[in-house]
């Protein structure tokens, strides 16, 4: 049975539906990540099961029971604020006590549960001070004990980590990821950062224009994208789309190459976008090149280079060797593996499979 | 010539350019200086005839000589000797602290809503609380008189304080100071399980300690030296407050400046107390931070 169930999931603002009929199921335990671009409904869906948001049309259910008409506080949530959300006028201990206010639980029980929390996120030092005399890092660390301290059913993270620096981001993903496998309770986090998505998910839900695009493990997700969107989205680097038509068991691509694509479910003469990620597509000598164009950057990363190229005014990344890359103004021709790539309908965007 | 002798008058025409523009600078300065320093002596010298007067006999009052030719302090023990002196202060006490406590929850807990709360009509709402700031007091206090009249409070301390228990400019003033707190600590408050009056109390007024020690300056201030109402609404002398008991030593024929100025001086005593009270929580609640550093 699923700990968390949207079904059918509806928003509407002002008339506009900006959520529409969304469904997800999510595993006691789970991980999963929600992410978009802006105004995808990503932050809309997560405040909607958090109770600060009414619902229009559908149902949320958290452990086992339809949570619409209940208010925020008997949901069985905690949540965890872009902006920390922790208050200025009070010590991390008041702070971080402040969820269990409505508990049944003694005042020493009270004490011991935050000593506890405190010591899991490394912060029994800091419980006497005040959020002006903390660092970014640990400010965040309060808001995670806050939501902590309850034991709740559900965590909300509202992209929590989009105000740290990049070395403390990828320090906060490393401790959020081993403190969900210490607690293990369901976490439902929401970012527009693909990376953050991918490193820490079970699964992810990717969302654009109030719909789920698609819902997998990033590996899934990653090898599998479900349409061009998701093939775009994911990855970093985009991955390559090359604009084509597909006629037996072929692409023919804008620049007259042709690539065997056999046993694609598509008709003949339907215009497609072939995608090759950009670890894909490497340099190839002359005879094996699927395009040539001029590189028009070269970014070395040390281990790999990526490679701008200009393809008859198209440009395509492609990945060239950390040693001796390409120059640009260089000629270059450009190979990959067709079982590499991924055919899209131009039209669509849905993968043919 | 030497390209030692070169680079000396180099630097020398440099120095003298640099002394000019510190000249300019200097020159600058000075006359901001002056300004300010005019500025003071405009606002210190009312405080300082005040004092002055306080301590001068009643023969050399209208000496308008700042240092008094015999300095004594028989004003003070007479002021304060004079049993009506601190009938009238304690009412001032009474009805400035009850009204600017008054203003800090209402005004807080109007601009609040205002500001947190999306309900039909808010805006106009708004709109109508911030008009009557358009309206001088001078044509108030005719209704305000007549209300008095009809509820009995004529001479009494609610007839004294009703008009000034809540007040738009205090409305207006929490109501953009909350506008600075942002929404994410009291959507975190509602799932911490506070409902919304303790969200109100515990979580956003907390938050604005800076607004409200600003309105309780202005509006103790303000109650404290508030003449014209309470002289309207109190025939009764032991219901004066402390401008109003003040301005009755004297009468047609002869004003007792040198007493009133005793008085003034005083009474400004509690002002100057809850000043530097207040003034302390404004300066705590800018370094104040519980966001993203």
């Amino acid at each position: 049975m699923s700990h968390l169930a949207l079904r059918n999931l509806v928003k509407v603002y002002d008339k506009t539906e900006v959520l529409h009929s969304i469904n997800l199921d999510v595993a006691d335990g789970e991980f999963v990540v929600l992410v978009g671009p802006s105004g995808c409904g990503k932050s809309t869906t997560l405040r909607m099961i958090a109770g600060l948001e009414e619902v229009t049309g559908g149902e949320i259910e958290i452990a086992g029971r339809v949570v619409n008409n209940l208010e925020p506080k008997d949901r069985d949530i905690a949540m965890v604020f872009q902006n920390y959300a922790i208050y200025p006028h009070m010590t991390v201990r008041k702070n971080i006590s402040f969820g269990l206010r409505s508990s049944k639980m003694t005042k020493a029980q009270k004490d011991a549960r935050i000593d506890e929390v405190a010591g899991i996120l490394g912060m029994t030092d800091l419980l006497a001070r005040k959020p002006a005399q903390l660092s970014g890092g640990q400010r965040q660390r309060v808001a995670i004990g806050r939501a902590m301290v309850r034991d709740p059913a559900v965590f909300l993270f509202d992209e929590p980590l989009s105000n740290l620096d990049a070395q403390l981001r990828q320090q906060m993903r490393l401790e959020i990821k081993k403190l969900h496998r210490r607690v293990q309770n369901t976490i439902i986090f929401v970012t527009h950062d693909q990376v953050e998505a991918m490193t820490m998910a079970d699964r992810i839900v990717i969302m654009k224009d109030g719909h789920i695009q698609q819902v997998g493990t990033p590996a899934e997700v990653y090898h599998t994208p479900a349409n061009s969107f998701v093939a775009q989205f994911i990855g970093a680097p985009s991955m390559n789309l090359l604009q084509g038509v597909y006629a037996d068991g072929a692409v023919t691509l804008f620049n007259g190459v042709t690539v065997p694509m056999p046993g694609r479910a598509a008709r003949a003469g339907l215009p497609v976008h072939l995608g090759v990620r950009p670890e894909d597509i490497r340099p190839a000598a002359n005879g094996a090149a699927l395009l040539s164009g001029t590189v028009s950057v070269a970014e070395p990363l040390g281990p790999e280079t990526l490679i701008y190229v200009d393809v008859n005014g198209k440009e395509i990344i492609a990945s060239g060797p950390g040693k001796q890359p390409p120059k640009a103004g260089d000629a270059i021709g450009l190979g990959a593996n067709p079982a590499d790539m991924h055919l899209f309908d131009a039209a669509t965007g849905e993968v043919i499979a | 010539m030497t390209t030692a002798d070169t680079e000396i008058r180099a630097s020398s025409a440099a120095l003298l350019e640099g002394t000019r523009a510190k000249q300019r600078r200097s020159l600058g300065q000075t006359i901001r200086w002056l300004i300010l320093f005019g500025g003071g002596i405009l606002m210190i010298m009312p405080i300082a005839y005040m004092i002055s007067t306080s301590l001068k006999w009643p023969f050399e009052v209208y000496n308008v000589g700042l240092i008094p030719e015999e300095p004594h302090l028989e004003n003070y023990q007479y002021v304060l000797e004079d049993g009506r002196f601190y009938g009238w202060f304690v009412n001032s006490l009474i009805i400035a602290t009850i009204t600017t406590i008054s203003n800090l929850f209402f005004d807080s807990l109007v601009g609040y809503t205002l500001c947190k709360f999306t309900f039909r009509g808010r805006y106009i709402v708004f709109i109508a609380i911030l008009s009557t700031l358009m309206i001088p007091t001078e044509m108030l206090v005719i209704p305000w008189y007549l209300m008095s009249q009809s509820f009995g409070w004529l001479d009494s301390y609610w007839g004294i304080m009703f008009p000034g228990l809540m007040t738009a400019f205090g409305v207006f003033l929490m109501k953009q100071f909350f506008e600075t707190v942002p929404d994410d600590f009291i959507e975190a408050a509602r799932i911490d399980g506070l409902n919304e009056f303790q969200i109100f109390w515990s979580v956003a007024l907390p938050m604005v300690k800076p607004a409200l020690a600003a309105l309780a300056i202005f509006v103790f201030l303000g109650n404290w030296t508030a003449f014209l109402w309470p002289l309207i609404v109190t025939t009764d002398t032991s219901l004066y407050t402390l401008p109003v008991g003040l301005s009755s030593f004297g009468d047609e024929a002869d004003v007792q400046w040198e007493l009133i100025m005793t008085g003034a001086a005083i009474s400004t005593i509690p002002t100057l107390v809850v000043f530097l009270i207040f003034q302390r929580f404004i300066i705590r609640g800018v370094v104040m931070a519980g966001l993203k550093g």
